[in-house]
C-alpha cells in the first residue's frame, strides 16, 4: 500500500483540486450570521461542503449527523411518474430524470463512520441505489488522536484508527500528515490531489507508533471478538424476555434522534408523493421507535408498545443483525448516547444484554 | 455542602421511600443521574429501594407529566379489551412537579388523560432548568466531561479546560421568563416555594418575531426548522402530545410527506405548534429535546401570548377553569376571525352579504 507525507497544505491543495470535479463535503460549523436573541445558535459541526480549499473542522468531536446519507439519502427518490391527462406516458413509473450524479468526496470521516458504509453494505449489498450511491461517493478518512466520553468503537469491533470503508486514511503526526492509500478510488483523488511525496522508512514507523498509542487510550470492557460470538451463542428469547426492557422503556419517550442519527440504522418505508402533476415514489428513513413501523393493513400491530419497540432496536443490532449477517450492527460512534434526551446508553444495554444467561 | 438541589434531593427520596413502604403508591416517577453530565433520566423507582437513585438538580429538563398516562396505565391490573374495569380505586403513582408541569397535569385533568385521584404529586418550586446547548455553546461545542453544580454556578471540565458559569447564564429561555415557578396543584412540598422572578417582558422573543415582516418572519421560520430531521422528540417529549395516532402518522389520508421536505417539516411544525394553542405551559421540553438545536419553543410561545390577549387565560393555572379552545361562550373573542371589509366594492362582495 501506498503511503504518502502531506503538509497542511498539500491537503488543502488536494480539496482545491477535487472540488474542480467534484463535490467535496466535510464536517463545518452551523453558523448563523443573525444577532438576535432568537437566532439559530447552533454549537455544532455537520456535513457542508468544503469551498475554496477549507480545512473540515475536526476539533469538536464527531459531525452532528453519519454519513449515511450520501448512500442511504432522506429521501432517495426511486422512480417518477406522470399523473397528467392525457399524457400517454401517465403512470408508467421511469427512472428519476434529475438523478444527483455528482461525484462526491467525503473528508474527515472517522473511523466509526467510515466502517458503517462497510456495515450497511451486507444488507444493501444488492440495492441499486446504495451501490450506485457508493461508487460515486469516495471516503477520505481521518484517523482518530482523542477518544470522546461516548465513543466505543472497539467494544462492537472497530478501532480509533481503523481504515475500513475509507479510500485514504490521513492520520496526523504533529505538524504533517500521513495519507494511506487504500483503494482504486484512493488512488485517483491522490493523481488528482497531486504533488505529494511518498512517506520515509521513519515516517512510516512513526505512523504505526501513533496508531499503536491512540489504540491503546481505547482500551476495550471486553474482548469484542468474543462478546460478539457471545451474542450469536445466546438463547434469543432469553434475551428477548430480559427483565431490563421494561426499565428502558420506562425512561424512553420513543422519538426517532437514536435511529435517525444512527450511521448504521437502515430502515426505510417507500410512499408515493405527489407534486405538481408528477408522481415519485420515494424511500425515507424509518425508525422502530414509531409505531407505524410495524402497523399492519389490518390495524393489527404486532409492536403496539412501546418496550417492545426500544427492545426491537437493541436486538436488531446485537442479535438479528449479527445472527443474519456476522457483525454487531453498531459502530460504537457514540451518537444515540449524546443526543438521547433520556440518557438511554447502548453501552449499558451491551453489558445487560452479555449478563444475560 | 449542602445546596437547595441537594436539600430536594433528601427530601424527595424520603418522601418516595415512605410512598413506595407504605404502598400508597405503586410506582414513582422521578429523575436519576445517568451515565453522561448534564443529562438526566426519568426514572421510575418501584421498589422503597429504588427511592435512593432518586436525583434533582438543573438538568431535569424532561417533563415528567409525559410520562403519566401511560405509567399510570402500567400500574393498572392486567385486563383484556373487553373487560371491565376492575373494582374498587386503582394504583396511585407518585411524581415530582414543578410550575410548568404541575399545569400540564392540570390540563391533563382537564383532557381526561389523567386522575388526580391516582396521583400523588410532589410539588417544587423551579430555580429554573439549565439548557445544556448553552453550556456547550460557551465552550465552543467542546465536549465536556463533568459537570459540578453550585448554588449558583457550574463547574465544567472537558478535554484542555475547567470553566466555572454563573448557573443563570445558561438557564433555559423558557425558565428565564417563566413568572409561574411554584406549582400549582401538589399533595407534598419538597424543598421552599421560590418566590417569582421579576421577568421584565416575557414576550420578549415573541415580540422580536412580530416585529419582522412577513417575507423576513417566514425565512426566520424556513431557516429554524431547515435542519428537522423530523425524528419527532419535540412532539414526544410534550406531554399535550398523546393522540393514539399523530396526524404525521395518519396514513389515511396521508396529511402530512413523511420526508425531510421543507414544505412537509413547515407543516409538522406549524400543526404541532397549534395542536398546543391554548395548551402548553412553556415547560421546553421540546426544546430540550431537540438534537438540531431548533427553537420551536417560539412557535408555541406565540401562540401562548395570543390566547393570553384574547382570552385572558393560562393553560393549567386553575383545574375549574376551562380551557379557552375547548369552550365556546358568547363573548369569546372573534375579531381574529371575522374582519371588516375595507373599501370593499359591489362586484368583490358578491355573495359576501354583511
Amino acid at each position: 500500500m501506498k503511503v504518502l507525507r502531506l503538509d497542511k497544505a498539500d491537503l488543502e491543495r488536494w480539496f482545491v483540486n477535487w472540488a474542480k470535479t467534484r463535490e467535496v463535503y466535510g464536517p463545518l460549523r452551523q453558523s448563523s450570521s443573525d444577532s438576535k436573541s432568537i437566532s439559530v445558535n447552533k454549537s455544532y459541526t455537520d456535513w457542508a461542503i468544503l469551498k475554496d480549499g477549507k480545512f473540515p473542522e475536526l476539533g469538536t468531536g464527531l459531525p452532528k449527523s453519519p454519513i449515511k446519507k450520501f448512500f442511504f439519502p432522506q429521501p432517495e427518490t426511486l422512480f417518477t411518474c406522470s399523473k397528467r391527462k392525457g399524457d400517454p406516458d401517465a403512470f408508467v413509473f421511469k427512472e428519476p430524470e434529475n438523478r444527483d450524479n455528482a461525484r462526491k468526496v467525503l473528508v474527515g470521516v472517522r473511523p466509526c463512520d467510515a466502517r458503517s458504509v462497510e456495515l450497511n453494505n451486507l444488507p444493501f449489498e444488492k440495492d441499486p441505489y446504495f451501490q450506485a450511491n457508493r461508487a460515486k461517493t469516495a471516503i477520505v478518512g481521518f484517523t482518530c488522536r482523542d477518544r470522546c466520553q461516548t465513543c466505543f468503537c472497539k467494544e462492537v469491533g472497530g478501532s480509533p484508527v481503523g481504515t475500513e470503508g475509507m479510500d485514504i486514511a490521513v492520520t496526523q503526526l504533529d505538524d504533517f500528515y500521513m495519507a494511506e492509500v487504500i483503494t482504486e478510488k484512493g488512488e485517483e483523488l491522490v493523481q488528482e490531489g497531486g504533488g505529494a511525496s511518498e512517506a520515509s522508512g521513519e515516517e512510516i514507523s512513526r505512523l504505526k507508533e501513533s496508531k499503536a498509542q491512540v489504540e491503546s487510550l481505547f482500551s476495550s470492557m471486553s474482548d469484542p471478538a468474543q462478546a460478539l460470538e457471545a451474542m450469536k451463542a445466546k438463547d434469543l428469547f432469553a434475551l428477548y424476555n430480559a427483565p431490563f426492557w421494561s426499565q428502558l422503556a420506562d425512561s424512553c419517550i420513543n422519538c426517532g434522534i437514536c435511529t435517525f442519527l444512527c450511521p448504521t440504522c437502515y430502515c426505510f418505508d417507500i410512499q408515493d408523493e405527489v407534486v405538481k402533476g408528477t408522481i415519485r415514489r420515494i424511500r425515507y428513513y424509518d425508525s422502530c421507535m414509531f409505531p407505524l413501523f410495524t402497523l399492519q393493513a389490518s390495524g393489527h400491530n404486532p409492536r403496539g408498545q412501546k418496550v417492545q419497540r426500544v427492545r426491537n432496536r437493541f436486538m436488531h443490532k446485537f442479535k438479528y443483525f449479527p445472527d443474519r449477517f456476522g457483525p454487531f450492527s453498531c459502530v460504537g460512534c457514540g451518537r444515540c448516547i449524546r443526543e438521547c434526551p433520556v440518557n438511554i446508553d447502548i453501552r449499558e444495554v451491551l453489558k445487560d444484554l452479555l449478563a444475560v444467561e | 455542602m449542602s445546596t437547595t438541589n441537594s436539600t430536594i434531593t433528601e427530601d424527595i427520596r424520603a418522601k418516595a421511600k415512605q410512598l413506595l413502604s407504605s404502598g400508597e403508591v405503586a410506582a414513582f416517577l422521578g429523575f436519576t443521574t445517568g451515565t453522561l453530565p448534564m443529562t438526566m433520566r426519568p426514572f421510575v423507582a418501584r421498589r422503597p429501594e429504588d427511592a435512593e437513585r432518586l436525583v434533582w438538580n438543573s438538568f431535569c429538563v424532561m417533563n415528567l407529566a409525559n410520562y403519566l398516562p401511560d405509567l399510570l396505565k402500567s400500574v393498572e391490573p392486567p385486563r383484556g379489551p373487553k373487560d371491565p374495569p376492575p373494582e374498587g380505586p386503582l394504583p396511585k403513582v407518585g411524581v415530582l412537579a414543578t410550575g410548568c408541569w404541575s399545569r400540564n397535569i392540570v390540563v391533563q385533568i382537564q383532557e381526561n388523560q389523567v386522575q388526580r385521584d391516582r396521583l400523588v404529586i410532589l410539588g417544587i418550586g423551579s430555580r429554573g432548568m439549565v439548557d445544556r446547548k448553552k453550556v456547550l455553546a460557551q465552550v465552543d461545542g467542546r465536549e465536556v466531561w463533568t459537570s459540578e453544580e453550585g448554588e449558583h454556578s457550574l463547574v465544567i471540565e472537558g478535554p484542555g479546560f475547567k470553566k466555572e458559569i454563573q448557573r443563570w447564564d445558561v438557564v433555559r429561555d423558557n425558565c428565564q421568563t417563566c413568572i409561574h415557578p411554584n406549582p400549582v396543584i401538589y399533595d407534598y412540598q419538597v424543598g421552599q416555594p421560590v418566590s417569582p422572578r421579576e421577568v421584565k417582558d416575557r414576550f420578549r422573543q415573541v415580540n422580536e418575531i412580530e416585529a419582522m415582516s412577513s417575507e423576513e418572519r417566514w425565512s426566520w421560520f424556513q431557516e429554524e426548522i431547515s435542519s428537522c430531521i423530523r425524528c419527532y422528540a419535540c412532539r414526544n417529549a410534550c406531554p399535550l402530545c398523546y393522540c393514539p395516532t399523530c396526524f404525521v402518522d395518519d396514513s389515511r389520508p396521508q396529511w402530512v410527506g413523511k420526508s425531510i421536505d421543507l414544505a412537509d417539516t413547515s407543516i409538522f411544525h406549524i400543526l404541532r405548534a397549534y395542536h398546543c394553542a391554548g395548551r402548553c405551559t412553556d415547560c421546553g421540553a421540546c426544546e430540550s429535546a431537540c438534537p438540531m438545536g431548533i427553537h420551536m419553543r417560539l412557535f408555541t410561545k406565540k401562540l401562548e401570548k395570543d390566547v393570553l390577549e384574547l382570552y385572558g387565560t393560562e393553560a393549567g393555572m386553575d383545574p375549574d377553569v376551562p380551557l379557552p379552545l375547548t369552550t365556546y361562550k358568547e363573548d369569546d373573542p372573534q375579531n381574529f376571525l371575522i374582519t371588516e371589509a375595507v373599501g370593499q366594492t359591489s362586484e368583490a362582495g358578491e355573495g359576501v352579504k354583511p
